[in-house]
């Protein structure tokens, strides 16, 4: 290993979000990319508030997603509301335990994991941790990798809703729980694409 | 070399390299970027096919591509091609009884609107359908006069889209949906899957190959203004 590890900011150079066109923070401070446009920020601007807050929000919409049905099956006169633990549970029972173990884990375990570790790596930062920065890294690119797996359910609702029309036999309705669900997707990587991991590397060039 | 040379290196910043080696497409000049997971400058230089890593934190660098521009454009084009197989064949029918239920790809988003909820269904579409079809079409529009060493106009900003679309086209995901779909009803009626479904699982694998395949600093380097 040489010396020292050199990062942009330490030499004053901004890397710009959209096209990595390595720019010189004092031209950097007219604000716009001068190859792609984009505007030029050496960390992304309120990175820890706005995760905060967005992970926050996805937190209060996890329990409504959890708790009310994600579809209501009409049939032969009986209406039977199914919320997602319902439906991991009837796919144990009715044998195909792999498909229980996709949905737990991308509907249930994936969304959890992910608020988890985000507020983690936040708290982290915040209070200045040293500790392995390269492994905080790698938590933060899979909750980047996997958090786009927690959709199956509210694709599946569509699906069903789409094909399970057959009048008064049988019919699937998609119940609250599929919006709030579907918002807890988007809030959750919304937070994880606002949280800037430089950060964490950040504090330790600033303390050594 | 250190960081500090290759800074000061013609491209060292990034800058346009010249077109005039011409038999070489791809071909690019050793770079300096910064690691988008903790900013540690480092040169990428490597044989096209190759990834760099970034010494400090283990994200990927960069990757080299081979065929920079004729890989991503013939994957865009096959994949406009899978989109409209996808769209206008049924996708699912559930046989139940004397009752036949046909879908398109689209009839659960049109559903779920007739419900009432029109952020999910507007969500679906856009995952599902609308950004991947725009990624195609802004590829193909960007790529194609790339390719005749012209610029598009507009060219900038929507690669720029682009690029900042490319967490929210899913459809991978939604094969996955799809399955789930199939083995849960598969004890109440008799699903047929249609031509689209094919379709489809061939368009999650072109339309990750073009992404794939794509070498967006290189790709910037010929759309800059400056040059
Ligand atoms: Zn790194």
């Amino acid at each position: 290993m040489s010396a020292k590890p050199t990062s942009a900011k330490s030499l004053g150079l901004v890397s710009c979000h959209d096209c990595r066109l390595l720019v010189p923070a004092a031209q950097a401070g007219h604000g716009r990319c001068p190859r792609c446009g984009a505007g030029l920020h050496a960390r992304k601007p309120n990175s820890i508030a706005r995760a905060w807050a967005l992970l926050l929000a996805a937190a209060i919409m996890y329990v409504p997603a959890n708790v009310l049905p994600m579809t209501v099956t009409s049939a032969l006169g009986t209406v039977q509301a199914d919320t997602i633990m319902s439906g991991v549970i009837y796919f144990i029972h009715s044998g195909s335990w792999e498909i229980a173990a996709v949905i737990f884990i991308a509907s249930i375990f994936v969304p959890l994991a992910k608020l988890a570790i985000l507020i983690f790596l936040l708290v982290s930062v915040q209070l200045r941790w040293r500790w392995r920065p390269k492994d905080r890294t790698v938590l933060y690119r899979m909750t980047e990798l996997v958090g786009r797996w927690s959709m199956v359910d509210v694709y599946v609702v569509t699906i069903l809703v789409a094909l399970v029309k057959l009048g008064a036999v049988a019919s699937i309705e998609a119940g609250p729980a599929a919006v709030f669900f579907a918002t807890v997707v988007v809030l959750t990587m919304l937070a994880a694409e606002s949280f800037d991991p430089r950060i964490i590397w950040d504090v330790i060039e600033e303390d050594s | 070399m250190s960081i500090e040379h290759d800074l000061q290196s013609p491209h060292g910043l990034g800058r346009p390299f010249d077109g005039r080696s011409a038999s070489a497409q791809c071909d690019a000049p050793k770079r300096v970027l910064a690691c988008p997971n903790c900013d540690l400058l480092a040169g990428v230089a490597g044989e096209p096919g190759s990834t760099s890593l970034c010494p400090r934190c283990g994200a990927v660098l960069y990757r080299r591509k081979r065929n920079c521009i004729d890989r991503p454009l013939a994957f865009s084009f096959c994949g406009l091609v899978l989109f409209a197989i996808a769209l206008t064949n049924p996708f699912l029918a559930m046989k139940s009884g004397g009752f036949v239920q046909e879908t398109t790809l689209l009839t659960g988003i049109i559903e779920l609107w007739k419900q009432h909820l029109y952020g999910l269904g507007g969500l679906v579409l856009l995952t599902c359908v609308g950004i991947p079809l725009l990624q195609l079409v802004g590829l193909i529009y960007i790529l194609v006069p790339l390719r005749m060493r012209l610029r598009a106009p507009g060219a900038v900003p929507i690669f720029r889209i682009i690029h900042h679309l490319q967490a929210w086209a899913m459809m991978e995901v939604f094969l996955i949906g799809i399955l789930v779909a199939l083995v849960k009803l598969a004890k109440m009626a008799s699903i047929i899957p249609g031509v689209a479904v094919m379709a489809l699982g061939l368009l999650t694998f072109v339309i990750t190959a073009a992404m794939t395949t794509l070498d967006p600093p290189l790709i910037w380097e010929r759309l800059d203004p400056r040059r």
